[in-house]
């Protein structure tokens, strides 16, 4: 339990999901690497690119999550130590469903994110294609004009994975220990 | 007696018939000697195997040709014979902007003010411990004596640097083993110092001038260390010692005779002129005790700086210069036949290869023998304060009769010398210490120069060799009277030499340097970081762009992104304004220039790359709205990349504008 809370730590060395565009004329694809404090990546080639369909910027100030991501995780991190000092079964299993609420909540705010860069296109843009969207996948590949986009966990999202994973089985430990 | 009628005449007939095919095979001879000449060592299938690279594989090795009389340095890749790049050096290339921008025009400037054109001959490669690394680039102007340095990071010319006292900077640059030094030797005497003076004054009073500049470890920046005053006999080209010999330099030299007309006589003389060889360490320690001269000379140095992205050119106005008599032990005089070209020192140091190209034999010196020679005072005579040492003392070895008209030997990792030979147009590869030959492969036509990777260093690559060859008349299509230089590649990694490959040349190539890729790939910049940018007139967002008037003269701050320029509107420019267009371009990926055309523009066109400022200057001269675009294709609407600018009269009252999407 205390490996699972101390897991989500790893949000701030690792980026949580990583998306990748590839084209013949990029063969080493550009990339968006989102944190929950910042993106990185070719965000700089990606935006000079979207502006042809329209696409609004990418920038860190447009996400309102990057202020208080933060203090979501080590609050988690906090009362995950909580718990396994406490020795409370109820209190791991409390958290473990916490975490897996808020991070199908992170991926639903994530799925909107993409919706609105896909949808929410300038109608001056040089380029319109008439029904055509550019939401990335939310897992997984797609095609989007010339691009192929992929989006899967980066480092840190899989490390969400492994502490709820961990927690549960700690919690599961603890009934078989009783 | 029918049937020997019948055999008789069968015996006429095929009697007929063979002198037939005789007198016809004569004809063939002929024929299918001339094909020989034209494809004799190719075997085809082979040869296509060896030299494919296949799509977007990359070749093994770079291949740094001069460009002789286009004054520019061409980069091929080895094997596949395909040119990657021109590096514009000592002539203006509009293409590039290279002397046409405010920001490279101070690069050509010399003490004869700015001159557009020059003839570059010899590359050489950065060293050390004698072997390439892949720095630097260093090549020589010939007609007005420079020696530039590229940056192999970016491929462009970074530094030039002016040779006073000097006419005609053939025998250069060549550096030694760890790029302490590159030298140059004059090959013209002129008169020292410069003056208005009879020719026929020529031995009184011409000199020929040694010149070794001193670079940079860090920066590779250059600046003349000091000259040697030499007798004015016609340097011809230079190579360092190495190994045992590192400290010494070579330079061949003919005209010994000195004269000053009809040399292709009156030089040719003698039946032996010299290798000079220097004590650059020597020159050192003179140097530290105060033995050279200051000397008055006007000559600039202009440096690139990557920064501000702009060249400055100095005006640098004295030059240290040694006297061979007051500076014993420091130069001494290797007879050598007769008319040496290429003086070219083997992996080891041991040997210096003269490449006699008036005489049947090649000499090969030993550095051993003449050290000893020196120590023993093994002295023929004494020129000019210069000690001639005996012929036979320093003599290693004779290549004997190998091929008529040697100009250029280099080395491979097998301890094989490989000489070109110009009249009888054919590659000799010879044993260095036995001095026998193993093998010629013919040219076409009349090799001058060869290469062989690291082929002059001391850790040659011995896989290919570039033939770099003088006449090419009909290895291509044929392309009117004017028909490109021919090179060829040759397989010498077994024991024959195999023909591999033709390819055309750009201008002249006189020599090259070759490299593994692996030594540059690494360090090859692909942008430019705009926050690194210091150019005085840099724009690094939109919402800085501005016009600026002072007076006459007008700053466009304006940057390129695809796909547009901002501003893209400009009005209030008036007829006889100097307008500075200062374009950034704010792109910051790989591969993505953005040109930049002005109607009317008396230059060039600017070609920016990602993160780089250049500046045009453009002087209208008619009232009316003239367009510019981007000249550089880089993205789906480059077609829309465009603007205009709108010129009024002198006296208008035109206001000053731009805009953007207005």
């Amino acid at each position: 339990m205390i490996a699972a809370s101390l897991m989500l730590l790893l949000l701030f060395v690792f980026p949580m999901w990583q998306i990748t565009l590839l084209a013949p004329q990029y063969p080493n694809g550009l990339t968006m690497n989102l944190w929950i404090y910042k993106i990185t990546g070719d965000i700089a080639a990606m935006n000079i690119l979207n502006h042809y369909i329209g696409m609004a910027k990418i920038t860190a100030s447009e996400f309102k999550e990057f202020v208080y991501f933060p203090y979501v995780v080590v609050f988690l991190s906090l009362t995950g130590l909580v718990a396994a000092f406490s020795k409370k079964r109820s209190l791991i299993l409390i958290w473990v469903i916490v975490v897996i609420v808020l991070g199908i909540a992170g991926i639903y705010d994530f799925y909107l994110w993409e919706y609105r860069y896909g949808h929410n296109l300038n109608p001056n843009a040089p380029i319109k294609i008439t029904g055509m969207a550019y939401q990335p996948p939310l897992f997984g590949r797609k095609e989007l004009l010339n691009f192929i986009a992929y989006s899967y966990p980066a480092f840190g999202g899989i490390a969400i994975g492994i502490s709820i994973g961990l927690a549960g089985i700690a919690w599961i430990l603890s009934i078989i220990k009783k | 007696m029918k049937q020997f009628k019948i055999a008789k005449k069968l015996a006429i007939f095929s009697a007929l018939a063979g002198l037939i095919l005789t007198i016809s095979s004569c004809g063939n001879q002929a024929k299918k000697e001339r094909e020989g000449f034209r494809t004799s060592g190719a075997l085809a299938e082979n040869a296509a195997e060896r030299v494919y690279v296949k799509p977007g594989d990359y070749d093994e090795f770079y291949a740094f040709l001069s460009g002789g009389f286009s004054g520019q340095v061409s980069v091929y890749g080895l094997p596949s014979g395909r040119l990657f790049k021109v590096i514009p050096v000592f002539a203006v290339d509009a293409e590039k902007g290279w002397g046409f921008n405010e920001e490279t025009k101070p690069m050509l400037e010399t003490s004869y003010g700015f001159l557009p054109w020059d003839d570059s001959h010899h590359p050489e490669l950065s060293q050390t411990n004698g072997e390439t690394d892949g720095r630097w680039l260093f090549i020589n102007g010939n007609n007005t004596p420079r020696i530039a340095r590229i940056d192999l990071s970016t491929f462009e010319t970074v530094e030039i640097i002016e040779i006073p006292n000097s006419g005609g900077n053939h025998a250069s640059p060549f550096t030694t083993q760890n790029t302490e030094y590159v030298f140059a030797g004059t090959r013209f005497g002129v008169p020292y110092p410069q003056e208005d003076v009879a020719i026929k004054e020529y031995a009184k009073k011409f000199k020929g001038v040694l010149s070794f500049i001193k670079v940079d470890p860090e920066t590779g920046s250059m600046n003349i260390a000091f000259q040697i005053l030499m007798p004015a006999f016609d340097y011809d080209l230079s190579h360092a010692g190495k190994g045992k010999s590192d400290g010494w330099a070579f330079f061949s030299c003919y005209n010994s005779e000195q004269a000053n007309t009809l040399l292709e006589v009156t030089a040719s003389q003698k039946d032996k002129d010299f290798i000079a060889a220097i004590n650059w360490k020597k020159a050192e320690e003179y140097l530290k005790a105060g033995k050279a001269h200051d000397t008055p000379a006007k000559y600039t140095h202009n440096v690139y700086d990557d920064g501000t992205q702009m060249a400055t050119s100095t005006m640098k106005n004295s030059v240290k210069v040694l006297l061979p008599e007051e500076c014993p032990g420091l130069v001494y005089f290797l007879p050598t036949p007769k008319s040496p070209h290429g003086v070219d020192v083997d992996p080891s140091g041991e040997y210096i290869v003269g490449n006699g190209k008036l005489s049947a034999d090649m000499s090969v010196h030993s550095f051993t023998k003449m050290l000893s020679a020196i120590e023993n005072n093994e002295i023929d005579t004494v020129l000019f304060g210069i000690p001639v040492l005996k012929y036979e003392s320093v003599l290693a070895g004779i290549v004997k009769e190998a091929g008529l008209g040697p100009l250029h030997t280099e080395f491979d990792d097998k301890g094989n010398a490989y000489t070109s030979f110009f009249i009888t147009s054919e590659v000799v590869k010879w044993k260095v210490g036995t001095w026998e030959i193993l093998d010629r492969a013919s040219t076409f036509y009349s090799i001058g120069h060869l290469m062989i990777p690291g082929g002059d260093t001391r850790k040659p690559n011995g896989k290919y060799l570039v033939a770099m060859n003088k006449i090419t008349k009909d290895r291509f299509l044929p392309t009117g009277p004017e028909v490109n230089q021919s090179a060829q590649l040759y397989d010498i990694s077994g024991d024959k030499m195999k023909l591999l490959l033709d390819f055309p040349t750009v201008g002249e190539p006189h020599y090259a340097q070759g490299i593994e890729a692996e030594k540059i790939v690494p360090n090859s910049r692909k942008i430019f970081k705009l926050e690194e940018n210091e150019h005085p007139f840099k724009t690094l967002s939109e919402k800085d762009t501005k016009v600026v008037r002072d007076g006459n003269t007008v700053h466009v701050y304006m940057t390129s992104i695809r796909s547009h320029f901002a501003p893209d509107n400009i009005e209030g420019v008036k007829v006889g304004d100097d307008v500075y267009f200062h374009v950034t371009n704010l792109e910051q990926d790989y591969d993505v220039p953005h040109g930049f055309g002005m109607m009317g523009a008396r230059n060039a066109e600017l070609l920016i790359m990602p993160g780089q400022t250049e500046t045009l200057l453009w002087k209208p001269q008619k009232q009316g709205v003239f367009p510019f675009y981007c000249t550089d294709f880089c993205s789906a609407l480059h077609q829309e990349m465009q603007g205009y600018v709108r010129v009024s009269a002198k006296n208008s009252n035109v206001k000053l504008k731009w805009s953007l999407g207005e």
